[in-house]
């Protein structure tokens, strides 16, 4: 169906077409006049109740010897206090493990995991009387950092491998092999909306959730678990969330389970809203890692094995730890071709709350661990780290990657790296940056020039399917439904672009309407950047058969081929000559009881994956992308400028290159904080304390580079049979600001030559001065 | 006495008898008046998503400032106009700030926007001439955007707010003036009874009288710390004091001796007459919090607090300022220095309020430099703040005043470097060398998620470099990743 329908929409004339349009984000008029709907804003029923979460407020981990809640329950406006014996169905909140309680019972094994909660009149009150428990615990010696994990060995999930010969031999004997070690930190997600859930009691135990959630049907299934009800009876709807990046996925379900609880013990509508501090403690971030590489490599820098040993710290539980670690080896060769490789991955289970999704998916962190072996190859050498990462990219004859898939659009990648290495001026850059060093003892300069290859498809294949629900109305209007959710990248406007076209009216007969799981059922999460190549994709197929029942029906009653029909701006052609208005036609059809209302069905075409025995072909295609960073450090403080960013990105023929665009540079900011400012910081016993915007972090204005080039690469569309051949874009780009930590790299690495500085991630003042005195002194990673 | 809050809303006075003392305005727009336009991130005054404009009269003009709401009480917006984003849409579209976030693709999710937008109305209104994107930068610094990246909206910024005056709020400018000043009496504000009340004295004497009364009361003055007590610490505050609409505590002038800062000043009005004193402060100052904190904000509350880590000490301390103290009993002052007595103590007695800090100029022979570390550029808690008062003669150091910030539990001179660096020769490297290992000697600091001890111990001695390599050098071009304070260097101020 999907290159049937490909073929169509090349023959079809660009002209009047409102997809690939810079066409605004469709809310954004509400956005700016505060009239764009989030869930604490909906109107409140009378009677509505609020709930606040209760944990132990020091304990990290241990057995539960004693939970007192009666202040809790005498505090003013408190109506219910509820614990894990309350759920009438099964504990659990978990995306797949079934190791998440929503409600812990005999121990906790995380600071601030949670064991009952507060229903109250306001939410101030509900807040206060969550803090009056007494709650004792028997505290153990937690496990907490990955150095920690790795000598208790404790994983959440099996080690997994991806193995091409024997790299291990070939590195010993290799005349030149680096051997280093990289920590990068996690990131705390950060959106502006906290998690928050809604829910309305309905007649027979039914239950409305409004959630903040990328993934309604998991929200949906955990509501009904929780309160032993079919799924039938659980209805889940999100308009908009004030941003997700991950940590919507399968960490929405925990509060829509304790709204959807504590609105079936009162019978009131009740709302949890997290307050931001709870927010960043009591939800999962991105992964850490620690990561050990070695490569042995040739004269030129090309290298002729690769080991990766990939250590990341899941936290309590597996959640989506399986995906996210996979992804991150499936990402650890980013653009180069490894002749023989092992790539190891081990899933570490600690005394933290528990990792999830986070743009990127583990991508990043693969990713930025090849690259540093690319800057060490290339110190090590003397070599351009340019000239080191263009010998080892996948070509001609070597394009098979760890994990057997082929890179087919190698050449697109070089291009678009030559064509970057000249718009960014890097070579003479180069130079200034070095005649820079050579006057400056206080201040020194760095550039760098990183690609970025990123696989897109879930790598769980049957999450690539979608669904999509479309109706036209007698007055030629449409009703417009799918499973993608909006978070703000646009994805909404995007699928409303594809429909309109599809269906020949102007978007603005394109009503667009809340997902909702009694709409389109059975959806997969809006992650992995499918949004707009899945939902796209399905709604252009619903609108299709609409179409075609149209076209039947018209060609019939007005005596023409079938053929010589189109619809497009809002009229009905008959061999290019309009012939009357589709609100017209509707009516007609209407009259002549033809079915305006279809679903559309997506699944991804070609993809195969056999994880057990690494076999396949995962990913549908890829997304590229390169960037050129310029930065400044300063050697008696640490702090650092990004000075300069160039970036040519890769979205295949855009849907909307507004929308693109602002993916491309949100997710660069958003790298560049992960990589520089954004630090997570747990004491010693536990406790993260960097959980408010006070002490955590993320880039201000001011932290963006004066000068900013984003351009999209001149592409000839997607080979892959996608949605008018785009590009995937969500997360792409988070990997495009590694060009900005290689930079800080080798700025550093200036002050003394052929010494790998010791440099880990984040990048922040303190990091970069550690290196810097590292370094001085003759140490190197 | 007056019982009632009074505030200008669309036009109206709004007249309000209840309320609990420490209602947040936050909530009163989305709890009371339902609107929910203005939104809540973080709850501590760190996102700006909850930012909403009060306009206010200085010297009889009315001026627009953006205000964090999440953290202001609700009684701080006696005499105010409170604009929110419902506000700015008019009969003939958009507002300009609005329509050019619009045109520009300055939302994505969209949670943010409304902080912005309020923001940038308050950059509109400022209307400020050749506006550069080093301006808007740190303008927006308290609005945090996870989406976009900042530049379409900093793009918007550029476009809207360089076009001059025109909307609807300028074009009744006039008239708001008048009603607001016609809300300025000269009445004591109390909401509430003798137990829990919000108290909001015209004059000195009033407020000294209430607080020798109550000395259990809370002074409260810009809430940018004691708005947390109440969000995040979940503190019953009953009694509150509020400082801003004192008679004269606001005032600050300068005279042959230096300038004399009402301790309820804003940071926003301090800085004005700080940074007369040495580029250094306004570059230190315009990174303290964000635009909302140091509209709010206060320099003495910053004092009064105690906090180890406050940026404005450390500066003020090298400039040998002092303080005055005032209560029933009378007054005096005492250098700032000895205010701080320990973690959390300082030397103020009960029923006593800080009046005033005096911040002498700069003598012939001195050289004032300051920096401010943080993980963060803007808006961010300093790792390690430091200010050094060297007096040069003949390019030798004669004397020196050092203070640093966020090396011990309170502000604290590094009197070790200070009695090494006497002697030094700007010239010679090697005469610097005892000042640089002794700082390491003067503090012992703490590893936190700021900075680790270590890393803040090298700081500090990288800092006394720093500003000797600057002050010999008389230049800071090559030495500081941000700016530098020589203005006229290459006929431009890079920040």
């Amino acid at each position: 169906m999907s290159a049937d329908l490909l073929e169509k929409t090349k023959k079809r004339s660009s002209s009047s077409q409102v997809v690939g349009k810079p066409l605004k984000h469709d809310s954004a008029q509400k956005h700016v006049s505060g009239k764009a709907t989030y869930v604490d804003d909906i109107i409140e029923p009378h009677g509505t109740l609020h709930v606040a979460p209760g944990y132990a407020v020091d304990a990290v981990c241990g057995r539960i010897t004693k939970v007192d809640l009666s202040a809790v329950r005498e505090a003013p406006g408190v109506v219910a206090v509820l614990d894990a014996s309350d759920i009438p169905g099964v504990n659990d909140c978990s995306p797949v493990a079934g190791d998440d309680p929503v409600l812990a019972t005999d121990r906790i094994v995380f600071h601030s995991q949670l064991i009952f909660l507060v229903v109250a009149e306001t939410r101030l009150q509900a807040r206060k009387a969550a803090r009056l428990a007494q709650i004792e615990v028997e505290n153990e010696t937690p496990v907490l950092s990955i150095a920690d994990a790795l000598k208790a060995e404790q994983t959440v999930l099996p080690d997994y491998e991806f193995r091409r010969g024997s790299p291990e031999q070939i590195i010993e004997r290799s005349e030149r092999r680096l051997k280093t070690r990289l920590v990068m930190g996690g990131q705390e997600h950060f959106y502006l909306e906290g998690q928050v859930a809604f829910a309305f009691p309905g007649e027979d135990g039914d239950m409305l959730v409004q959630s903040s959630t990328q993934h309604p049907t998991e929200v949906q299934h955990t509501v009904a678990k929780v309160l032993g009800l079919d799924d039938g009876a659980v209805t889940v709807e999100v308009r908009r969330m004030g941003g997700a990046f991950g940590g919507k996925e399968a960490q929405a379900n925990q509060w829509a389970a304790l709204a959807a609880l504590a609105a079936h013990a009162t019978g009131r509508p009740c709302k949890c809203r997290l307050d931001r501090d709870d927010d960043m403690i009591l939800t999962g971030k991105r992964h850490d890692f620690m990561v050990d590489l070695a490569a042995g490599y040739d004269g030129s820098g090309k290298v002729e094995a690769v080991q990766i040993e990939l250590n990341s710290r899941c936290g309590c539980s597996a959640d989506l730890s399986l995906g996210i670690n996979d992804r991150a080896m499936f990402h650890s060769d980013n653009s180069y071709y490894y002749p023989q490789v092992l790539i190891r991955s081990k899933r570490l289970k600690t005394n933290t709350v528990s990792n999830t999704a986070f743009r990127g998916f583990g991508g990043p962190q693969g990713m930025l661990s090849c690259e540093r072996l690319m800057d060490g190859i290339a110190i090590r050498l003397g070599l351009d780290p340019l000239d080191v990462r263009k010998a080892n990219f996948y070509r001609e004859g070597a394009n098979t990657t760890p994990y057997g898939q082929s890179v087919d659009e190698y050449d697109v990648l070089a291009k678009l790296v030559d064509q970057l290495e000249g718009s960014s001026d890097y070579r003479a850059r180069r130079k200034a940056v070095e005649a820079f060093n050579a006057e400056n003892t206080v201040l020194k300069k760095g550039i760098a020039l990183t690609p970025v290859k990123f696989g897109i498809a879930f790598t769980l294949t049957h999450l690539n399917q979608a669904g999509a629900l479309l109706h036209l109305y007698r007055d030629g209007s449409v009703h417009l439904n799918h499973g993608g959710t909006e978070m703000g990248q646009g994805l909404y406007q995007k699928v409303a672009q594809i429909a309109a076209t599809e269906m020949g009216v102007s978007l603005s007969k394109v009503k667009i309407t809340a997902t909702n799981t009694s709409k389109v059922a059975n959806t997969s999460p809006t992650a992995a950047s499918s949004g707009a190549d899945l939902n796209g994709m399905a709604t252009a197929i619903a609108c299709r058969e609409i179409v075609g029942r149209l076209k039947t029906f018209a060609a019939g009653h007005f005596e023409v081929s079938e053929e010589d029909i189109t619809l497009r701006d809002d009229q009905m052609l008959i061999g290019g000559k309009p012939k009357t208005s589709i609100k017209a036609l509707a009516q007609l059809a209407y009259e002549h009881r033809i079915q305006m209302s279809s679903s559309g069905f997506y699944k991804t075409p070609e993809i195969v994956w056999d994880r057990a025995q690494v076999k396949g072909h995962p990913f549908l295609y890829y997304a590229y992308g390169a960037s050129c960073s310029e930065v400044v450090i300063d050697t008696l403080t640490g702090e650092m400028k990004v000075e300069r960013v160039d970036v040519l990105h890769d979205v295949g023929t855009s849907l909307n290159p507004a929308l693109d665009i602002g993916q491309i540079e949100g997710g660069f900011v958003q790298g560049m904080g992960w990589l520089t400012t954004e630090e997570l910081w747990f004491d010693e016993a536990g406790h993260l304390k960097t959980h408010a915007p006070s002490t955590y972090k993320i880039p201000t204005a001011s932290d963006i580079p004066e000068i900013f080039n984003v351009a999209l690469y001149e592409s000839e569309g997607n080979p892959a049979p996608t949605i008018y051949r785009s590009k995937a874009v969500g997360e792409p780009p988070l990997m495009l600001p590694i060009s900005v930590f290689c930079a800080i790299n080798d700025a550093i690495s200036s002050l003394n030559k052929g010494v790998l500085p010791k440099l880990d991630a984040p990048a922040t003042p303190e990091a970069i001065l550690k290196a810097v005195k590292a370094i001085k002194a003759g140490e190197g990673a | 006495m007056r019982t009632t809050l009074r505030f200008l809303r669309k036009g109206k006075v709004v007249e309000l008898d209840r309320f609990e003392p420490t209602t947040t305005l936050l909530d009163y727009l989305r709890l009371q008046e339902r609107s929910t336009g203005t939104k809540e991130g973080c709850n501590e005054g760190d996102c700006g998503a909850c930012t909403v404009a009060l306009g206010r009269l200085r010297d009889g003009k009315l001026v627009y400032e953006p205000v964090n709401s999440c953290i202001l009480m609700l009684g701080q917006i006696d005499g105010c106009e409170l604009v929110t984003v419902e506000d700015l849409e008019g009969p003939d579209g958009l507002h300009p700030v609005q329509q050019a976030l619009v045109e520009l693709h300055g939302s994505q999710c969209g949670f943010c926007t409304p902080g912005f937008v309020m923001s940038l109305f308050t950059l509109y209104h400022a209307n400020t001439p050749g506006l550069t994107r080093q301006d808007v930068n740190t303008w927006l610094a308290g609005n945090l955007c996870r989406c976009t990246g900042y530049r379409p909206i900093v793009d918007a910024a550029l476009d809207a707010c360089s076009a001059g005056l025109n909307d609807a709020f300028a074009a009744r400018a006039a008239e708001t003036e008048v009603k607001l000043a016609e809300l300025h009496d000269a009445q004591d504000m109390r909401v509430g009874d003798h137990e829990r009340f919000f108290f909001a004295p015209c004059s000195f004497q009033s407020l000294l009288e209430t607080y020798g009364k109550h000395p259990d009361a809370t002074l409260l003055s810009g809430a940018t710390d004691v708005g947390l007590w109440v969000t995040k610490d979940l503190r019953d505050l009953p009694k509150i004091i509020y400082l801003g609409r004192v008679a004269g505590l606001s005032t600050c002038y300068e005279d042959e001796q230096g300038i004399r800062l009402g301790a309820g000043a804003s940071y926003t009005v301090a800085e004005e007459f700080l940074k007369s004193i040495d580029p250094d402060l306004d570059v230190v100052i315009s990174r303290i919090g964000s635009k909302q904190v140091r509209a709010s904000g206060t320099v003495g509350g910053n004092i009064a607090n105690g906090s180890p880590i406050g940026d404005m000490p450390p500066m003020l301390i090298a400039l040998g300022a002092e303080i005055e103290l005032q209560s029933n009993r009378g007054r005096r002052t005492l250098p700032l220095e000895s205010f701080f007595l320990d973690y959390g103590k300082q030397d103020i007695a009960e029923g006593e309020v800080l009046t005033s800090i005096s911040v002498p100029r700069l003598g012939e022979d001195e050289q004032f430099r300051a920096y401010k570390i943080s993980k963060r550029f803007d808006q961010d808690i300093s790792a390690v703040m430091a200010a050094f008062c060297l007096s040069v003669k003949g390019g030798v150091v004669k004397s020196a005043r050092i203070a640093f910030g966020g090396m011990a539990g309170i502000p604290k001179r590094a009197s070790g470097a200070e009695a090494a660096l006497v002697g030094a020769a700007l010239h010679d490297r090697d005469s610097w060398k005892l000042a640089l290992s002794a700082i390491e000697n003067d503090f012992s600091p703490l590893s936190d998620m700021r900075a680790s001890a270590s890393y803040r111990r090298d700081v500090a001695c990288g800092l006394l470099e720093k500003a000797l390599v600057e002050i010999a050098a008389k230049s800071s071009q090559h030495t500081r990743v941000h700016g530098q304070r020589e203005l006229d260097t290459g006929g431009a101020h890079v920040s």
